[in-house]
């Protein structure tokens, strides 16, 4: 998938997942840049994505996510 | 009503495995694009706000737009809305589990259902303590009922493989646990309990061989449930059966380890919706809301084709046929649900002596006119039919299930009556049942001696009732299917739909002319005849050929209407009038100044009798067998319009009619 139809399909998640459109996703985006962003919301958003992308995380891959560039390559590396 | 649009539905739909039936709940509708506009919409406008929120939580949502419903609830409380007509209920929900998925879930899910609910959370693993305490926070809120979502690791379930008597001793315990958990409920929060049972795990030890060895696991939990469901029978607990729930859509589905490692979520988060929608179903049960009448069309729905064109002989209802058998089904479902206390009736778009004959003299037919409390076959719309039943067996239009095949006739029944529930059904009739059962619109939390009783009460030989007067603006829901007419000559493409029509349309048939292939295929190129094919699209779907017409020049400057016939699946939808200014443009290029209709009268054609008159046509004579002549001044006709889209193919440049 090409990167920029990848951050188009991630931004409508975010939206749907906080509730807020105003989102842009970037790849330096992080929880703190996100108002609601909690441990809550973190799960909704992985269940969200593995639901959207067809794909499934493991606990140990999203542990360590830092920002979003990093769950971009992960997401991409299941397709 | 025999309209199928099957390919298009299923592609729509989303209909192709079964499992997705219950992972999307597709007998509920899709939601619109503007979904979360309109939660934020409801929030803005503080009126209805109850009925704003059940009709945006009747869509088939995912967890987000779940949760995004919860949050104008939650807000809605802050301000002091109130969330009438929608009947409050406050549930307390003990789990081994994380709860924070699940609460928001309900308390959308509960609204579908009519019902305002408040959720009492604790905090997870704290089961047995919430119970037991007086003053836990649970305990002390006074809820209606507690939902005791505890899963197979939250019971001591661990014994000696092998051992049978360590096994019993295992499954008394686990036992006790729940009962205790029960009676502390009753004690301190004076509150019923739905009581979840366990859904298996996946994991065996040996394989087959648990479920001969004392003390497995699987073992455990299956003697486990048959004990649980025991001991809720004569007690005002429910039981909530999760272990059914789970082998519906397949443990492995339903079991994600996954998401319990990462969120002590219990069970897959795909499944979030449907789990919701059994618990909601069930407190609605509780609060007496379930639905008590199946409304069912006939055509298409409780048999394979159209019984006025088709005949007795024609209808597919019989053993042996693949189609045959997935009608009888739906028969055979609907008469259980009677015997347990449905009630049930019938709105048709047919003829009331037609629509009647199969339950009269087909043999294979399982309903006879005794299960049927009101059976309404006539030509008006369904939402008035379907009031009237509902009037008739003083029953509320919510206690009322609308099954109909056409997506069509659906749709105006959502329109214009909110409140019956209406689910989409998939093109193929084999899974009918399938997805009415899935819908859970009967659920119980009991069955007495009274429900079984119900049926012969309401028994009363498919009684027929006035209607009052016509519902709303039909016209406007008609408006919204972007109807798109397309007009053809006759041509070789077409030809063998043409005769297959003009062969079989026994209900809106003028003249019930019989032509065959050669006959229609001469038709084409007789330049004394004008000859029209006429295909319907909208937006649900394409309806193919609906209507024929040929006009023989009998007379200088004039055309009779040698053929005229309908399709009954698209009527009421002013497709006639459509036609008429269609042949009246064809008149004026073609220097007809008079159009001749004559309606010969069959046993089945009785609809089409006042087909000219409405048209604006003038009578010119009538026989005593019923024929009655009609005629139209071409230069002065007015014609109503439809709201309709036109398409024109394959005229001469030179005769085609202006668009």
């Amino acid at each position: 998938m090409e990167k920029t139809e990848l951050y188009a399909k991630l931004n409508e998640v975010f939206h749907d997942v906080f509730d807020d459109e105003e989102i842009v996703v970037t790849p330096e985006l992080t929880a703190d840049d996100v108002a609601g962003w909690d441990s809550l919301k973190h799960i909704r958003l992985l269940l969200t994505l593995e639901r959207t992308f067809k794909i499934k995380f493991s606990a140990s891959e999203v542990n360590k996510l830092e920002n979003v560039s990093e769950l971009a390559g992960l997401i991409q590396r299941k397709l | 009503m025999g309209y199928n649009a099957a390919n298009f539905d299923a592609m729509v739909l989303g209909f192709g495995m079964s499992r997705e039936l219950f992972e999307s709940l597709s007998w509920l509708p899709r939601p619109p694009l503007d979904f979360s506009h309109r939660c934020r919409l409801a929030l803005d406008l503080s009126t209805d706000l109850g009925k704003r929120l059940q009709s945006l939580a009747g869509y088939a949502l995912d967890e987000n737009q779940l949760n995004r419903i919860a949050k104008v609830f939650a807000k809605a409380r802050e301000n002091g809305c109130s969330p009438a007509p929608l009947v409050p209920f406050r549930l307390g929900v003990l789990s081994n589990s994380t709860t924070d998925f699940i609460v928001p879930a309900l308390i959308a899910t509960a609204a579908r259902h009519g019902v305002a609910l408040e959720c009492i959370g604790s905090d997870y693993g704290q089961v047995v303590q919430e119970a037991l305490s007086p003053d836990s926070a649970v305990n002390r809120q006074k809820p209606d009922a507690v939902l005791i979502a505890v899963d197979y690791r939250g019971y001591p379930l661990n014994c000696a493989i092998g051992d049978a008597e360590a096994a019993r001793a295992t499954l008394e315990a686990a036992l006790g646990q729940l009962q205790m958990i029960r009676s502390g409920i009753r004690t301190n929060g004076n509150a019923i309990c739905i009581v979840q049972n366990l859904a298996p795990p996946v994991e065996c030890l040996f394989g087959s061989l648990d479920k001969v060895v004392p003390g497995s696991l699987r073992g455990v939990i299956e003697e486990l449930n048959r004990s649980i469901a025991e001991s809720i029978r004569g007690t005002p607990d429910v039981l909530l059966d999760v272990a059914g729930l789970a082998a519906t859509v397949g443990l492995a589905e339903w079991h994600s380890p996954e998401q319990w490692n990462m969120a002590k979520l219990p069970f897959s988060s795909t499944y979030l919706p449907l789990y919701a929608d059994h618990v909601a179903r069930t407190i609605a049960a509780l609060r007496g809301k379930s639905r008590r009448c199946l409304i069912m069309d006939l055509d298409n729905t409780l048999w394979g084709g159209v019984i006025g064109d088709d005949g007795l002989e024609g209808i597919q209802l019989a053993q042996g046929d693949a189609a045959g058998e997935a009608y009888l089904s739906v028969q055979r479902y609907a008469l259980a649900l009677r015997e347990r206390g449905v009630v049930l009736a019938v709105s048709s778009k047919n003829n009331d002596e037609v629509a009647r004959s199969p339950f009269r003299k087909h043999p294979e037919m399982l309903l006879r006119e005794e299960h049927i409390a009101v059976l309404q076959a006539n030509w008006n719309d369904k939402a008035t039919n379907i009031k009237a039943i509902a009037e008739e067996l003083a029953l509320g239009l919510d206690a009322m299930v609308f099954l109909d095949d056409n997506p069509v006739e659906r749709g105006i029944v959502r329109e214009f009556l909110p409140q019956v529930a209406v689910p989409e059904l998939p093109a193929d009739p084999a899974l009918f049942v399938r997805t009415l059962s899935a819908a859970g619109y009967f659920e119980a939390v009991a069955f007495s001696n009274e429900d079984m009783r119900r049926a012969e009460v309401y028994q009363d030989n498919a009684r027929r009732v006035a209607l009052e007067k016509q519902f709303g603006d039909v016209d406007a829901y008609l408006a919204s299917l972007q109807m798109v007419i397309t007009f053809q000559p006759f041509d070789e493409t077409g030809r063998a739909r043409i005769s297959q029509l003009i062969n079989k349309s026994n209900q809106y048939n003028l003249t019930t002319r019989r032509y065959s292939e050669a006959e229609v295929a001469a038709a084409e190129h007789n330049p004394n005849c004008f000859t029209l094919q006429v295909r319907l699209a909208d937006s649900f779907g394409d309806n193919g050929m609906i209507s024929v017409v040929i006009c023989r020049l009998t007379g200088q400057g004039v055309w009779e209407f040698d053929t005229w016939l309908m399709s009954c699946r698209v009527l009421g939808r002013r497709v006639e009038n459509m036609v008429l200014q269609e042949v009246l443009s064809h008149c004026k290029r073609a220097g007809i100044r008079k159009l001749i209709g004559k309606y010969f009268p069959t046993e089945r054609n009785h609809l089409s009798e006042v087909h000219y008159q409405k048209l604006g046509f003038t009578q010119v004579s009538r026989e005593p067998n019923g024929t009655t002549v009609w005629e139209l001044d071409v230069e002065s006709a007015e014609v109503e319009n439809a709201p309709m889209e036109i398409h024109r193919v394959g005229f001469d440049v030179a005769e085609s009619a202006p668009a």
